[in-house]
């Protein structure tokens, strides 16, 4: 046994580990070990991959290699390491849609860099003959990873409130996706029957740069709503990226650890965008930010309540369902709901939560704050297992939700939202509603709730409001 | 247009269709509206409130020429023969059971839109006056038995003996059964309640009260209303309605089926039985009545010392209150008329709450409206969807077929054409993988859903070994553009597993 079988064997292993790895994190029980087994087969494929390198290096008769790349290539991950996990610690979890979005961009951007060094390197292909597949595959790879680096920094940018995150709205911006798919098309056959030379380089650089321009656009003209479907999407992108490095290294771990993170994020896209009622393939297209068309219809008056009246409902309340949305995210109002909570259950209401598949800007963003602010996820329920039971709960508090409350989405068949599965918090008995103001929400259209009669408006700040009522509540 | 008020003939007759505070909601709807003097004050709504009000008070004439004529009580022959013709009237008029009043407003060529007839469904709950007044009517029916009862409601215990607390049973868990249970439970007794419709038990239970059960198969109501019951329930239900009334201390029955008498629920040999002192509040007296020993409008003490109230006019007896709630509930349902608050009642048959309350249209009779499904009833519901998604599911999974066998041949093709071996080989790696990755995460909780996501995210920074492998170069570019790839890969792979490990450290169960 080499170390080159040796490493193969791994690869294998390391394999096997991933696929227990995505299967485990399927469930609550098991969730912990799929962690373990992840990090596991990431472990071994590193580190037999950094001592075949370091025995390649050494090995003179091979002769390759500077001797900086083994110092470079261990700073490297050592650098990575320590940066990785100090943002790792100091993500707050509200930020978490960012990092997500920033770190794919990373595997995007080292998929470019693996295309651009197999375009300097040259084929690995015994037979000269064989030279345009690996170019196809250079092209391809570049592609993909570029689409994925720039796709993802807008996201990232659109989530951390950098960038508008109005939908950019290009005239014929489905032309522009479909012209530059043509057109790369177009660069990749001129690239593969291309014989080197500078014009060769310009090429591959002016498909590069397309890739880039495609992947900002892409995204930029989706809504920031829409980011969660975005997010999972750019993961299932990230995965194909490092399935074309695969292809161009000729290298099987790759191959199958790409596969399985592109198809399970696009399975993942394809859930949520069933959630929403949203067509799967206008999400690729990057072309479902539709705006709202503009509206001025009179909704009526909508009512005020203050926070000491919305603790004495509460207090005297049997059931209480609470539907958080993004808003609870951004004004870090889990903490105060979580306290709120349990003083409510302390008092014998039944507290339960009612999360919208795609609350917040990312898939289960919510879970994760609650989880964080130490909510038992068993009273943590998901539209489906809720729904039914809001014509008997007496009190639902929307914590920073607008368009997964919205009723528009089933009764107004003309509403951009229309269709779209939502929270029916409206046939509670009381419904609470905390916003800042009464701007629209993501989707930009008005929301008929908050004039319903038994909708009552609670203004201002989530967090504060929310530690008013549990002061009220003593 | 104008709305009037008028003074309700009925005899007796308290209660009167707009307060001063919904003739003002009115009026803001654009509405001219002019009110009978005299017609609130027995709800204590005197003409000067209304005129403080800024709404006009007028003559019978002024009100019965309106456009728009609202009141509480059907209208009757006289009142009907003074609407104008295309003038609409807006009251409660029990159209099912009053055929001769339907055709009465037929030939007098008015728009007929009656208030009881509001379908229950939840748009429609903010003009559902039969719910305002069964509530108001709950609550006083509770109300007057603790007039009649000679005891205390509250259990105590006090220097002078033990109190025990007041027993209450309540049949028929509809609005104002719910509402009696309330009361009654606030005032301290102990309630028990029975409704033939087993899925308002948890309702019942919400409300502080026990649900008595009958051991029988029972409807599911697929209306919002309950129906009559087959021989053997009955007999069955009979047999609880004797036991639970003798124990009872108070009995409150709220029991009607739409368009037909009131059921006999509680016999006279029941009655008979009962404890001297206790009371009896028939509220479904109207129709007949759930007690044998009932009379309408009357109150009747037996021989065995129950008393036994038949009043109907519950409500009416709180007619401030309940004024006020049907003015409400008119004003939401002109609200619903009047989309443009222009003052110009428009109706829309195509809308089911307006269709569901027209009795007659200028002069045309439109009763009965077709049903309205509403709420709760889950299961019809659920066989309508079914059928109506079948032919789609059915397309989209020979669609899905096709579709899954054309990608597998065109896989096919490729790995044919595929030049090396090494080529073919990858592509079968890739195409296993694909499949893998698809059912591996298929039932994934959805709480799981970014844990997965920065896992998969974490995973793919595997790209690291294709950065590895190119690190063993000569040139010097690559070797700088493979570090780097080697370090953005790095941090990816460490920050998304070490977010994951935070993550999932979160997730607790139970407090």
């Amino acid at each position: 046994m080499d170390i080159v079988s040796a490493t193969s064997a791994t690869y294998i292993a390391a394999s096997l580990l991933f696929v227990l790895s995505l299967a485990g994190l399927s469930k609550h029980e098991s969730a912990k070990n799929g962690l373990t087994y992840g990090i596991v087969g990431m472990a071994v494929a590193l580190l037999f991959t950094v001592i075949a390198v370091i025995d390649a290096n050494r090995d003179s008769t091979a002769g390759t290699g500077s001797n900086l790349a083994v110092p470079l290539m261990l700073v490297a991950i050592a650098g990575g390491a320590a940066i990785g996990l100090w943002r790792a610690r100091i993500v707050e979890m509200t930020g978490m849609p960012e990092l997500i979005a920033a770190l794919h961009s990373f595997v995007g951007l080292a998929a470019v860099l693996i295309g651009i060094n197999g375009h300097i390197e040259g084929s690995h292909y015994p037979l000269a003959s064989l030279n345009d597949i690996h170019e196809a595959e250079v092209a391809i790879g570049i592609f993909v990873g570029a689409v994925t680096f720039t796709g993802s920094i807008v996201a990232n940018l659109k989530l951390s409130g950098r960038m508008k995150s109005d939908p950019l709205m290009l005239p014929g911006k489905n032309l522009i996706n479909l012209g530059s798919l043509a057109l790369f098309a177009v660069l990749t056959v001129v690239y593969v029957s291309g014989d080197g030379g500078r014009g060769h380089d310009v090429v591959l650089g002016a498909l590069t740069v397309l890739a880039l321009a495609l992947g900002w656009h892409l995204v930029a003209s989706i809504g920031g709503g829409d980011m969660p479907v975005v997010v999972s999407m750019l993961n299932s992108y990230s995965g194909w990226a490092a399935a074309a490095s695969g292809f161009l290294l000729g290298n099987d771990l790759l191959i199958v650890t790409g596969a399985l993170v592109g198809s399970s994020g696009a399975y993942l896209s394809y859930i949520m965008c069933k959630a929403m009622n949203r067509s799967f393939i206008s999400v690729i297209a990057g072309g479902f930010g539709i705006a709202a068309p503009a509206e001025d219809r009179d909704y009526g008056e909508h009512r005020e309540i203050q926070a000491d009246e919305v603790a004495d409902l509460l207090a005297h309340a049997s059931s209480v369902v609470i539907t958080p949305g993004y808003g609870m995210a951004v004004a870090q109002a889990q903490y105060p709901v979580a306290e709120m909570t349990k003083k409510l259950r302390e008092k014998g209401v039944e507290v339960r939560f009612g999360i919208h598949p795609v609350a917040g800007r990312l898939p289960g963003h919510m879970n994760v704050l609650l989880a964080e602010a130490k909510v038992p996820y068993d009273i943590v329920l998901e539209m489906d297992e809720i729904n039914d039971d809001f014509p008997d709960t007496d009190v639902v508090l929307v914590i920073g939700a607008n368009d997964t409350v919205n009723p528009a989405a089933l009764e107004e068949p003309g509403s951009p939202i229309a269709g779209m599965p939502v929270l029916e918090v409206w046939r509670a008995k009381e419904v609470i509603v905390f916003k800042r103001s009464m701007a629209t929400g993501y989707a930009g259209v008005q929301n008929p709730l908050f004039f319903k009669e038994n909708t009552q408006m609670l203004f201002g700040d989530a967090k504060d409001k929310v530690n008013e009522i549990v002061a009220a509540l003593g | 247009m104008r709305i009037g008020i008028p003074r309700e003939s009925r005899p007796g007759e308290t209660l009167v269709a707009a307060t001063a505070k919904t003739a003002t909601q009115l009026a803001a709807l654009g509405y001219d509206v002019v009110v009978e003097a005299g017609a609130g004050v027995a709800a204590d709504q005197p003409d000067t409130a209304f005129a403080e009000a800024g709404v006009q008070v007028g003559s019978a004439e002024d009100v019965w020429g309106s456009d728009v004529v609202v009141k509480v009580n059907a209208p009757t022959d006289d009142e009907v023969a003074r609407l104008r013709r295309g003038a609409t009237v807006i009251s409660l008029m029990a159209p099912a059971r009053s055929p001769e009043l339907v055709e009465r407003l037929s030939a007098a060529g008015v728009t007929a839109l009656a208030m009881d007839a509001v379908p229950r469904i939840s748009r429609a709950q903010s003009m559902d006056v039969l719910s305002s007044m069964a509530n108001v009517a709950g609550y006083r029916a509770v109300i007057e038995a603790a007039h009649e009862f000679g005891r205390l409601f509250t259990g105590q215990v006090t220097a002078a003996g033990k109190v025990p607390p007041a027993r209450v049973f309540v049949v028929g868990a509809g609005v104002a059964g719910l509402a009696a249970i309330g009361a009654a439970g606030s005032l301290g007794a102990v309630v028990r309640a029975f409704d033939v419709r087993p899925e308002v038990a948890e309702q019942v239970e919400s409300m502080g009260a026990e649900f008595v059960t009958v051991d029988m198969e029972q409807e599911v109501s697929s209306d919002g209303y309950a129906k009559e019951m087959t021989a053997e329930q009955e007999a069955a239900t009979a047999a609880m309605y004797d036991e639970e009334a003798r124990a009872a201390d108070i009995v409150i029955t709220t029991a009607l089926i739409p368009g037909r008498p009131a059921p006999l629920l509680v016999t006279a040999e029941t009655v008979a039985a009962m404890r001297p002192g206790s009371v009896v509040v028939d509220m479904a007296a109207a129709n007949g009545g759930n007690v044998a020993a009932t009379v309408t409008d009357q109150r009747v003490v037996t021989d065995n010392g129950v008393t036994v109230l038949g009043y109907t006019d519950l409500a009416g007896r709180l007619a401030a209150q309940t004024s006020q709630l049907y003015g409400t509930n008119v004003v939401n349902l002109l609200k619903l008329l009047t989309p443009e608050k222009d003052g110009r009642l428009t109706l829309d048959l195509d809308d089911v709450v307006q269709r569901g309350i027209t009795v007659t249209r200028d002069g045309e009779t439109l009763w009965p409206p077709p049903p309205v499904q509403v709420s709760a009833a889950p299961k019809a519901e659920v066989a309508v969807t079914a059928e109506q998604e079948k032919p789609k599911v059915e397309l989209t999974a020979r669609a899905k077929t096709f579709l899954v066998l054309g990608a597998i041949a065109v896989f096919g093709l490729v790995n044919a054409l595929a030049p090396t071996e090494d080529l073919r080989r990858h592509f079968t790696v890739l195409m296993l993988s694909i499949v893998i990755g698809y059912y591996v995460i298929g039932k994934v909780a959805h709480a799981l859903h970014t844990p997965l996501m920065s896992v998969t995210n974490a995973i793919s920074g595997v790209v690291v070994v294709g950065a590895l492998l190119q690190i063993n170069s000569e040139d010097d570019t690559v070797l700088v553009l493979s570090t780097i790839a080697v370090l953005l890969a790095s941090i990816n792979i460490f920050g998304g597993f070490a977010v994951t490990r935070r993550m999932l450290g979160m997730f607790s169960k139970g407090a």
